[in-house]
């Protein structure tokens, strides 16, 4: 691989671009298209959209060449709202799968760099912050305070958005109450989109044990 | 592209901004139940420090070495490794599967 197109495929991710490196494996020949860009090769387009859409890599072989198409997708984000005990193994679970972590709670007590010292940190409300965070069909969003003052407030803004993920921490019985109080704003469509009771049913009890089966509910998500 | 590979793509980029010959390897092909998908990549530098996986270790020694003979004035080639046979010695795939890995300098 050429270094100047390694530099523009770490230069993407960083803007937050989906990047394609076209390699014709039999001549070596490299080029750097961004999403959407043509190869200006015939037939091969189509397969390049396919690989963006699935986050997977192909060799395919058109016209007796053998062309293969590596994606490099955005990075994943993970938002999370609720500096509480579970964010602080969130974080390390999440940071350890390459997602970037944003946690967002306007408690200073709660989010500081004593207690998530490798954290991005906004002490905001949600609705002061999310806007500027670039919320994409790369992004999940957890909150985890039970405080429909916060949690509401973050809620309101990401159904309204294209994340591949919403957790929502709470009871059964927290869980109903927040779908009544969102459906005087929301559609029944929307709501589903929240996963709630949070998590995938392990048997979690301790915070680091919840954490896991949130991060792993995130993963089926995204995967499955 | 997993996450992973991210990591492996950026550490090859430290590599070759420190002075060192790298070497970048992709698996471009699967058959049968291979370890890790089409996309995953190890980088390896001249000393033969690497980072990242085309397999679940049964093959990367092999790559490492196939690295070294590009370090010196090889080309990018395919490499296939497929069910490994223990009485020949070979290298292979104990899962059965079959890979194709592209390696290719960084330059």
């Amino acid at each position: 691989m050429q270094k100047s197109n390694l530099d523009k495929i770490i230069e993407n991710q960083k803007l937050r671009k989906s990047v394609i490196c076209l390699t014709n494996i039999d001549t070596d020949e490299e080029t750097i298209l961004l999403k959407g860009e043509s190869s200006k090769i015939e037939d091969l387009d189509q397969e390049i959209a396919q690989c963006v859409r699935y986050d997977s890599s192909k060799l395919v072989n058109v016209n007796g060449n053998n062309y293969f198409i590596d994606v490099y997708n955005p990075p994943l984000k993970l938002i999370i709202i609720g500096a509480v005990h579970i964010a602080q193994y969130l974080v390390d679970f999440a940071q350890n799968l390459s997602f970037d972590c944003k946690l967002i709670d306007p408690r200073e007590g709660f989010a500081n760099k004593e207690r998530f010292p490798n954290t991005e940190i906004y002490n905001n409300w949600p609705d002061e912050v999310m806007e500027s965070m670039g919320i994409d069909n790369r992004t999940a969003i957890v909150t985890l305070t039970h405080d429909p003052k916060i949690d509401d407030v973050a809620l309101d803004f990401v159904l309204k958005k294209d994340c591949f993920y919403i957790g929502s921490l709470g009871s059964k019985k927290t869980h109903a109450a927040r779908i009544e109080r969102m459906s005087a704003k929301f559609s029944n469509e929307d709501i589903q989109k929240i996963h709630g009771p949070i998590g995938i049913d392990i048997g979690a009890r301790s915070p680091s044990e919840i954490a896991l089966s949130i991060i792993s509910e995130i993963i089926l998500s995204l995967r499955k | 592209m997993l996450s992973d590979d991210i990591n492996v793509i950026n550490i090859a980029n430290n590599w070759k901004k420190n002075g060192k010959k790298v070497a970048l390897a992709t698996v471009i092909q699967t058959w049968g139940s291979a370890p890790r998908a089409v996309g995953s990549k190890l980088v390896i530098d001249q000393d033969g420090n690497f980072e990242g996986s085309v397999s679940g270790g049964c093959v990367e020694g092999s790559v490492i070495n196939e690295a070294m003979e590009l370090f010196d004035g090889g080309r990018s080639k395919v490499l296939e490794f497929g069910v490994s046979n223990e009485m020949a010695w070979e290298v292979g795939l104990a899962c059965g599967g079959t890979i194709k890995v592209y390696i290719s300098e960084l330059n």
